[in-house]
């Protein structure tokens, strides 16, 4: 790509439009090329495709092809995280072929099979893609977790590759931007109105009104902040978003600085994202080769700066004040608004801050149109929505989905179900300041008034299935006890607050929990939901508000039956070896890190329940064998 | 070691630079000392006081050495749900040490932090740089031989 980008730089390409189109084509010209006259083999290599082995993979690919021509290429994630290490095999004149949990032996198998004798395997493949058919292989966009889903934000993911500006060129890449370039900022802030996109970080402020705010502040320096602090518990939409196609989310940025008249945008995102991070760091480079950024930009007069801003591991950053704070170099805590920050932001200038995939929408919606745009979804939720589908449930992963669709649509088709048959319990949507939705309410549709009315919101997009075996108790304890580590302790509801009702949960779940607690809880949740300064306090007591509406049952358990429903709760159960089922076999006398079973070969065994710390591993062993360890409730 | 004054260079002291310089010291030093704060406050201008007081604030920032090998075991929610608790504890049993300490040889040390955001390979943790996925307590001993040094 290196040399392309030179060859562009002679030419001088800068201010040119016929030569942007020109580029357009020669890129549209090489990315048809490898994907019809080609050998390619696209490695899925994100986080979650290179912790499951991808870069292995990779170089098995290499070796065994060493003599071969073709192309091996990083791409990012298409979203079936539970079947990384993901690859596509593209051959001339055949459908492309995705293989799933591709490890070294299936890797040197498809590479001899599939590439060199032209004999694809379809009993290690996901399904096919493109024209074409193979037999015993089905459309992967026509199977169940695709099908349903409408991929737009992620329609690059998985196809091209994240460091090669060239590729996503290809896909029409910075058409949105350079149309927006012969546009006025209220041309294009109607163009957004028209749309109906409305902000993807979780609270779905519309982002027309955002930027009309700043530019109806009147001042000469505005700043954009795209917030890339993905900090919910359970979401990697964002990460995965910057590290399979950060142009989009960089063209959208583009698009909103250009239209409140921002000369320098910030990028703020998580330390924890290696990866997004040197991806992010590539891209603004290729944009810097080509001139889509610094000054006179394409020759249009714009100017604009892009500087990246590594989070330091704070929550409450993702809070937009909190975030200005951490920007201008101190501690990260959120002040009183208004003033708003798009009056009154960062070095107290206005200040639009815009979400990962709000950023991304909108480069989208520049480059297809609003009309385009807005005729999916439901009422006043438009578009789409990424969401990280994970926990208890069968096909992990990323996924795309129309507003509007059903809470069990996206749980069951999508999803595939629990795992290991298990039965639904709740599923955890907005993170620590959203709800756990129950069984009863699966029904409900995705959008951010529907959500909102059981209790829950859209959020950010964390989705977090639960099967029967996790006790709402104890996840309304874990949320609360993420909220209280995260609070700034600045307001005394939230940093006091937070912290009794930690205590109270805490002690339900040893069974030191009482009658009164049930009535002390919503009292003290009201109390900090009004009386709390930002978000992070006022959407703390959600988890608990919604659990004990839902499954109050097991409150009570806890308090009054002294039992946990699920048996999760160590305080409430222990594990116990069923004499009639043990056959001695040693395994999990071996197996315990605290020796805490006794027993000889062929004799029955026994857990000594003082010495025993409750990890489990003794039943997850012995549940394919005799399934003789049982966990039950203490009393 | 690596030179302070090195990476001063690229700053120019202003307030908003304080947190990035602070990072930049810190991946080079691997922590940051009294002494390291004390020149970044004649550096900066910024009260010791005050710069502590943000470097607190933030979960990124260490006062003590870490191990040559530093596990964060991610606490997010997909990995709460399938066991982070254990998984520390475990941890905690084999170096024995206790979470955010280092142990005494100084190879390892063990941290709890947010959400790495690879819920669908819960649970998960990182190992300097690279994470390790879908663990079990029983994985956990195969992991630390693999660190050994073959040598012992």
């Amino acid at each position: 790509m290196n040399h392309r980008i030179h060859r562009y730089t002679l030419i001088n390409y800068c201010g040119d439009f016929m030569n942007f189109k020109q580029i357009v084509h020669q890129e549209k010209k090489d990315y048809n090329k490898l994907l019809s006259d080609k050998t390619a083999i696209m490695v899925g290599s994100a986080t979650c495709g290179n912790s499951a082995g991808a870069q292995i993979v990779k170089e098995v690919f290499e070796a065994e092809l060493s003599e071969v021509e073709c192309e091996i290429i990083e791409v990012g994630c298409i979203g079936l995280c539970y079947a990384e290490p993901i690859v596509l095999i593209l051959k001339p004149h055949q459908p492309g072929v995705f293989y799933g949990n591709v490890n070294k032996k299936r890797a040197r198998k498809i590479a001899q099979s599939h590439i060199i004798q032209d004999t694809p395997l379809p009993e290690l493949a996901l399904g096919t893609w493109g024209l074409g058919e193979i037999k015993g292989l089905s459309p992967i966009f026509e199977q169940k977790p695709l099908k349903m889903q409408e991929r737009r934000i992620l329609r690059n993911c998985g196809f091209i590759d994240p460091t090669n500006i060239g590729h996503y060129l290809a896909q029409d890449g910075y058409s949105g931007f350079v149309k927006t370039l012969q546009m006025q900022s209220s041309e294009i802030i109607q163009e957004m109105k028209k749309a109906g996109v409305r902000g993807r970080g979780g609270a779905g402020f519309p982002t027309w009104m955002k930027w009309q705010l700043c530019l109806d502040s009147k001042q000469e320096t505005n700043y954009l902040i795209c917030n890339a602090d993905e900090g919910d518990p359970g979401a990697f939409m964002n990460r995965s978003l910057l590290e399979s196609d950060p142009h989009s989310v960089l063209e959208g940025i583009l698009i909103a600085s250009k239209t409140i008249g921002a000369e320098k945008a910030y990028i703020y995102c998580r330390a924890e994202y290696p990866l997004a991070l040197e991806r992010l760091k590539i891209a603004i480079n290729q944009m810097k080769s080509l001139g889509f950024l610094g000054e006179n930009i394409l020759g249009s007069g714009f100017n604009l700066e892009i500087e990246i801003k590594e989070g330091a591991g704070a929550f409450v950053c993702g809070e937009e004040t909190g975030l200005l704070a951490s920007i201008e170099g101190e501690r990260g805590t959120p002040r009183t608004r208004p003033p708003f920050p798009t009056t009154e932001g960062l070095f107290g200038k206005p200040t639009v801050i815009n979400n990962v995939e709000t950023m991304a929408s909108v480069a989208l919606i520049m480059q297809q149109g609003a009309d385009k745009y807005s005729k999916v979804g439901k009422g006043e939720s438009k578009g789409t929505k990424t969401f990280s589908l994970v926990g208890q449930v069968k096909n992990t992963g990323l996924i795309e989905v129309p507003l509007g669709i059903t809470l069990k649509e996206v749980i069951f088709d999508i999803g595939g179900g629990l795992i290991d048959n298990g039965e639904f319990k709740a599923v955890q949507i907005g993170g620590p300041s959203g709800g756990c939705v129950p069984s009863q309410h699966l029904d409900t549709p995705i959008d951010y008034s529907s959500l909102l009315d059981i209790g829950a919101m859209m959020g950010s997009g964390g989705m977090v299935v639960m099967d029967q075996g996790t006790c709402m108790v104890e996840v309304a304890r874990y949320f609360l006890e993420f909220i209280q580590k995260e609070s700034c302790g600045k307001c005394v509801p939230c940093r006091l607050g937070t912290k009794q009702m930690l205590d109270i949960l805490t002690d339900i779940t040893i069974g030191k929990g009482t009658e009164k607690d049930l009535d002390l809880l919503p009292d003290l949740a009201e109390a900090i939901k009004i009386g709390s300064l930002c978000g992070l306090g006022q959407s703390a007591p959600n988890p608990i508000l919604t659990t004990m509406r839902f499954f109050s049952n097991e409150y009570q358990a806890h308090i009054e039956e002294d039992v946990c429903l699920a048996r999760d709760c160590t305080e409430y159960i222990k594990y116990v070896i069923d004499p009639e089922l043990c056959d001695g076999c040693m395994a999990c006398l071996k197996s315990c890190p605290l020796e805490a079973i006794s027993g000889s070969k062929d004799e029955v065994h026994s857990i000594d329940l003082l010495k025993c710390v409750k990890c489990g591993t003794c039943l997850d062993l012995c549940k394919k064998k005799k399934n003789a360890v049982l966990l039950m409730n203490k009393s | 070691m690596a030179d302070l004054n090195i990476i001063l260079s690229n700053y120019e002291g202003k307030k908003s630079d304080l947190i990035p310089l602070l990072q930049e010291i810190q991946s080079e030093f691997g922590y940051i000392s009294e002494e390291l704060m004390q020149q970044v406050s004649r550096f900066t201008g910024v009260p010791e006081s005050e710069i502590y007081g943000v470097a607190t604030f933030y979960t990124q920032f260490r006062f003590t050495p870490k191990g040559k090998k530093h596990i964060s075991v991610c606490t997010g929610t997909a990995c709460h749900v399938t066991g982070a608790k254990q998984i520390i504890e475990g941890i905690e049993r084999y170096l024995n040490i206790k979470e955010g300490e280092t142990t005494k040889n100084g190879e390892y040390s063990l941290e709890s932090v947010g959400c790495l955001g690879c819920c669908s390979l819960a649970p998960a943790a990182m190992v300097n740089d690279e994470i390790k996925s879908k663990l079990s307590l029983r994985i956990i001993n195969k992991l630390f031989k693999e660190y050994e040094p073959s040598d012992s």
